[in-house]
């Protein structure tokens, strides 16, 4: 299998510290990988720099073979994108939003039946500021999915919705997983990422602490449970023992 | 071309939802002009002169739209969608975030197009408006006065830190030419005094330029505006280029 995204030696500093330390890693077409770790562990500077918004201090990167700056126009006709934060124009409605991110595209997909997957069709004629927490990042999930795109970035794509809402998008991103579609993607629920992750990096300032399947972390902690093992290996050293 | 079609439609659409610069550019400039014909009637600008005080005052009207759209409205937007990291993600896409500025600086040109033909529908039907000039030389000083003072917005709007700073100095900048600078208040009527510091704004010197071809005076007098008008067009471009932040 062709690597989708590489990343071998990255390094990225803000202001003399270290955000991202010699990160490297290979992620397979099809597969789904997990980015762990807390919040500013380095986790979205790792993706900005992949993604060519943020100039990485070292490290090389190709997304599809193509260099994400250089080649940014054709890559990114393949590639959709939902950052963590949710940024659109005041008083933009759905639509508007939707047919705006479209044209850009030379074959993109169709939004009115990602809405419809996704649980937005009725809210077509909303302003984007008036829709939920949820409603909002279900539309961005929806916004990545429109260039029809081999591979997907999804910054915390669950954060922030029910329950309900969130088995919608997990469906919505399985059958996309069926269909062959590369995703990198950043969670802190970990039932989610055991549902879809095929392989998981874990992040700890900056450093990688651990890269493998989900089974293979659980194997490497003394715990049962993937929540466990994730806590037990992100852990500051020994601070809970030391408090004790 | 889509992508420019699509995305025109669109900002437009929410800038007009916006209203204030259908106030500021469209509707503020007629109801200045039709003061000036009320008050001014079908007077000479001088004792003597082959042009009415009225047709001397409509090159400056014209300018509010170009004022208002280049130093407040656009200078808003792009730190707006810069703020609101809309630019990054277009970065993300394959258009280029150059796109949806350029799309803005088409948005505001037709504002200022729209104002001026409203203008001169006014002064034509309503205070026997006549151009003296040449169009076609009235039009090319419209467009590098148009370049002029957009390209200060460009550059406030790129290199102010956040929406509030580019909210001030837009302020700043916007509402002492828009008084001073003679597009509101006739230069002629001002106190020399007031005309020696009207003559350090920018737009003053737009003023001269139109009002020299609108009038078909002698475009010799005005050549040192019209030098004004360019410098001011390719230093603060550089600028915005060499120092705009896309976040």
């Amino acid at each position: 299998m062709d690597s989708m995204i590489q990343v071998d030696g990255l390094y990225k500093s803000y202001h003399g510290v270290n955000a991202v330390e010699n990160l490297s890693i290979s992620i397979h077409s099809g597969e789904v990988f997990g980015l762990l770790g807390a919040n500013g562990a380095g986790k979205t500077t790792s993706i900005e720099c992949i993604l060519g918004v943020r100039k990485p201090d070292q490290g090389a990167i190709s997304v599809m073979g193509m260099n994400p700056s250089s080649d940014r126009k054709k890559l990114f006709e393949k590639v959709g994108v939902q950052f963590q934060e949710s940024s659109f124009q005041e008083q933009i409605k759905v639509v508007e939003l939707c047919e705006e991110t479209q044209a850009l595209y030379k074959n993109p997909g169709d939004y009115q039946a990602l809405l419809k997957q996704f649980g937005l069709a009725e809210m077509k004629k909303a302003a984007v500021a008036e829709l939920s927490g949820g409603q909002k990042q279900r539309l961005f999930v929806v916004l990545a999915l429109l260039p029809n795109p081999e591979v997907v970035f999804l910054d915390e794509l669950t954060t922030g919705l029910d329950s309900r809402a969130r088995r919608t998008v997990w469906n919505g991103l399985s059958d996309l997983k069926q269909k062959g579609m590369t995703i990198l993607m950043t969670s802190h629920y970990m039932d989610e990422v055991e549902t879809l992750c095929d392989r998981i990096c874990i992040l700890k300032k900056g450093k990688t602490v651990f890269m493998g399947t989900v089974q293979e972390a659980v194997t490497a902690s003394p715990f049962q449970r993937f929540e466990d093992a994730y806590l037990w290996l992100t852990d500051e050293e020994g601070s809970e023992n030391e408090s004790i | 071309m889509k992508a420019f079609r699509t995305m025109l439609k669109i900002e437009t659409k929410l800038s007009l939802r916006g209203i204030d610069m259908l106030i500021f550019a469209i509707c503020m400039p007629v109801v200045i002009l039709i003061l000036l014909g009320i008050i001014y009637g079908n007077k000479p600008a001088f004792e003597g002169a082959a042009y009415s005080f009225f047709e001397q005052s409509f090159a400056a009207v014209a300018t509010i739209a170009i004022c208002g759209g280049g130093v407040m409205g656009l200078p808003l937007v792009i730190s707006d969608y810069r703020q609101k990291k809309i630019l990054k993600r277009f970065q993300v896409t394959p258009v280029s975030p150059t796109m949806i500025l350029f799309v803005q600086l088409v948005i505001y040109t037709l504002y200022a197009l729209c104002s001026l033909i409203l203008l001169l529908i006014v002064a034509v039907f309503f205070f026997e408006f006549q151009m003296r000039g040449s169009w076609l030389q009235f039009l090319g000083f419209y467009f590098i006065v148009l370049l002029s003072i957009f390209s200060i917005g460009l550059m406030t709007g790129g290199i102010a830190k956040n929406t509030k700073s580019a909210g001030i100095i837009a302020s700043i900048l916007y509402f002492p030419m828009l008084i001073f600078s003679g597009s509101t208040l006739p230069y002629e009527v001002m106190p020399v005094s007031l005309q020696r510091i009207a003559d350090l704004m920018p737009l003053t010197h737009g003023i001269k330029l139109l009002k020299a071809s609108s009038l078909g005076l002698p475009l010799v007098n005005v050549s040192f505006s019209l030098i004004v008008m360019i410098v001011i067009a390719i230093l603060c471009i550089v600028i915005a280029v060499r120092y705009f932040k896309w976040e």
